[in-house]
């Protein structure tokens, strides 16, 4: 039964893993084909780093789920806070808005806002144009709900007393959520900072809608070849990505580690 | 990952970062460098919206026009690219972004001429137009010839693995073989399939009766399980791999994946094919206006119209750029077919409003519906999968809800449970005072 449940585990890693492990072995491909294995070559990836449109829309990118990211966690942590200490109707209702943007289809959402901008532009003569402000601003929109369904549970889970306590004890208000609250959901913060950043560095359909002559992201760039073919730079792209990301992933969880073995190392010299 | 994998990682992206700064090997020459002076100094930047891959950019050692251009000239390209006609068009009439040169096709430049998106040129700022063949200017699309710039154009054909299909191949009808069912591949895009089928029935490509435009759909409902993808850049893999046998697609592409897969012709159908011309144009709200003649006379300088041509692979409308290129691709009947093929060809126009709301309906109609359903209606009655989901989800409804009932039924039992744990717990606190006693 036990090796049943390791077959079947494999089988789920295969089903997720296997498209992006071919992904990275065509992208060592001599020839431009995605089913033929021609010939192995780093050609690439030297090619990657100078073709600007690529690095540009990958600059792009990179920025805007930070700024993007980084905003929306600002906004929907305090906006958590300020939900949780309503009165039961207005959470609900509140709550019922948080969910609009990820219920939204993102086709909806994305034409809407475009036709937001050109409004302000056009008709309240506010010199907004499509770029990375636009592009800013449509991000933040649907990722603050992320952050805010990702902080609320920790902030239920916070125990009203440690707050009371920490001011018993001389803190004043400020000190007292800076030292004692924020520590406390910061598990809440983070994973809906990344959540938040996953989803910009993933968006396509609003991008679409809302880029402009300078500020193309990297999703659009690579639907822009489709009528010709997508180059194998992309797959050397994907790959630097996914490598990236794995490296990093690897490096907390050892840190994790390192840090469990510590605590236990302590406790067990305590006694 | 292991120091060797490391190293080899390591050495790989210094190279690529390496070789980033280094300048193209060939710079072009332009017969009047002085003409592009003018804007020098300005900080002028040119917002340019084109194809995906449709320019010489620089890579796998061609020249990169736009760098080149910033060089001459001192004015800054901000460079954008889109997949299709319609999303262009979308961008533009949105009125949300100013772009100042766009590069659409044929009809939907007779489109925008119509509804006022793009402006007239001065043709006294583009010299260079002159290297164009006067056979590509005045086209249907834009008789006058003062709204657009030919860039490129190509034919639409077949392309059919020699393997695969041993017999000859000269018509649309073999799109229609059953002998190579599941081996077909079509048009993912609703004018372009339309026009085969059109094709195929002898109708005009631009036709906007109703009769014609349905019987063609019907021909491509017929078509349906016959094919097995509707594609438009997975053919080069479909076809390159094997894994089809006969596709429909431009000429230029065409050439590619003969490159790749010498098992694969191409050949332009007796019953006639599309040309297609993409032309430059600059929208009627362009910021920078100069700025955009002088882009529009560097395309059609001989040495950068010959670069762009050999990067994207389809023809040349630039007589002097075409003296530029090798001469296999000068004599290649698929990039520069014969005369006879060239007077069955037909350019797409725009059609009336009307006519394009039908192929729309019809075309996502064609797309949503299987064959497969369409003879269980002819049954009578096929079971939608909507009211299997809807069934489904009632189901589950139903359970949650007796579930949440069966919960308070036993909630009056809790209390007791609760009581129990207590009781346990207070005897536990007993046993640690004793140990503590005896410590």
């Amino acid at each position: 039964m036990k090796r049943l449940g390791k077959i079947y585990t494999w089988l789920i890693m295969g089903f997720l893993y296997i498209p992006i492990f071919v992904l990275i072995v065509y992208s060592f491909n001599e020839s431009k084909s995605r089913s033929v294995f021609t010939g192995f070559t780093f050609k690439w990836y030297k090619e990657l780093f100078s073709n600007r449109l690529i690095l540009s829309s990958l600059g792009n990118t990179l920025l805007i789920a930070l700024i993007s990211s980084v905003l929306s966690t600002i906004l929907g942590t305090a906006a958590a806070i300020g939900i949780q200490a309503m009165n039961k109707k207005a959470r609900s209702v509140i709550m019922n808005i948080t969910y609009l943007p990820i219920i939204d289809p993102e086709i909806v959402t994305g034409v809407s806002l475009m036709l937001l901008f050109v409004y302000l532009r056009t008709h309240l003569h506010i010199p907004l144009e499509m770029g990375l402000i636009t592009l800013s601003l449509a991000h933040i929109t649907f990722n603050v709900p992320y952050v805010i369904l990702n902080v609320i549970p920790k902030l239920r889970q916070l125990d009203q007393s440690v707050y009371e306590a920490a001011l018993d004890l001389g803190c004043n208000p400020t000190q007292a959520f800076a030292k004692v609250v924020i520590p406390e959901i910061m598990p809440g913060i983070i994973s809906g900072f990344l959540m938040a950043f996953t989803y910009s560095l993933d968006d396509f359909i609003i991008s679409y809608f809302v880029s402009g002559p300078t500020s193309q992201t990297l999703p659009v760039t690579i639907y822009s070849m489709t009528r010709k073919k997508v180059s194998p730079e992309i797959n050397a792209l994907s790959t630097i990505i996914f490598i990236v990301v794995l490296a990093v992933l690897v490096m907390i969880n050892l840190y994790d580690a390192r840090q469990t073995k510590k605590k236990q190392a302590r406790i067990s010299q305590s006694f | 990952m292991n120091r060797k994998l490391r190293a080899v990682m390591t050495a790989a992206i210094a190279a690529g970062i390496a070789a980033a700064p280094l300048p193209s090997v060939s710079a072009l020459e332009v017969p009047d460098p002085g003409y592009y002076d003018a804007l020098k100094g300005q900080n002028i930047s040119l917002n340019v919206y084109n194809w995906g891959e449709y320019i010489s950019d620089g890579s796998e050692g061609s020249v990169d026009v736009n760098a080149e251009f910033e060089k001459l000239t001192g004015i800054k390209v901000n460079y954008t690219t889109f997949a299709t006609n319609e999303e262009l068009y979308a961008k533009l009439q949105s009125g949300a972004v100013n772009y100042d040169i766009i590069i659409p096709s044929d009809y939907m430049i007779a489109r925008m001429i119509r509804e006022g998106l793009v402006q007239k040129l001065d043709l006294s700022q583009i010299p260079a137009l002159s290297n164009i063949d006067p056979d590509y200017m005045n086209a249907a699309f834009d008789p006058t010839g003062e709204y657009s710039v030919p860039y490129t154009w190509g034919t639409v054909g077949i392309i059919y693995n020699t393997t695969k299909i041993t017999e000859p191949v000269d018509s649309w009808e073999i799109l229609w073989d059953e002998k190579y069912k599941g081996d077909i591949l079509m048009f993912s895009n609703p004018r372009d399939a339309l026009m085969i089928a059109e094709k195929k029935l002898g109708y005009s490509m631009n036709t906007s009766d109703e009769n014609e435009i349905r019987a063609a759909f019907e021909e491509l409902k017929a078509q349906k399980p016959l094919v097995q993808s509707y594609v438009m850049d997975e053919i080069f893999d479909k076809m390159g791999s094997g894994e089809a046998a006969v596709a429909p697609y431009y000429a230029g592409d065409a050439i590619t994946m003969i490159d790749d897969n010498p098992d694969l012709a191409f050949v332009s159908p007796k019953e006639g094919t599309n040309t297609f011309i993409d032309s430059i144009c600059i929208p009627a709200d362009a910021a920078n206006v100069q700025a955009a003649h002088m882009y529009i006379n560097f395309l059609c300088e001989p040495e950068v119209a010959a670069a762009n041509i050999e990067a994207i692979g389809y023809s040349t409308p630039n007589t002097a750029a075409f003296a530029l290129l090798d001469e296999e691709t000068q004599n290649s009947p698929i990039s520069y077919p014969s005369q006879e093929i060239m007077d069955k060809a037909e350019t797409f126009l725009v059609l009336p409003d009307e006519t394009n709301a039908l192929i729309d309906q019809l075309w996502t109609s064609l797309l949503s519906t299987s064959a497969s359903a369409d003879e269980k209606k002819e049954q009578g009655g096929g079971f939608s999968p909507v009211w299997i989901v809807l069934i489904v989800a009632l189901g589950v409804l139903l359970v949650l809800v007796g579930k949440k009932k069966k919960q308070k039924t036993d909630a009056a039992g809790v209390p007791e449970e609760e009581e129990e744990e207590e009781e346990e717990y207070e005897d536990d606190e007993e046993d640690n005072n004793q140990d503590d006693d005896v410590k």
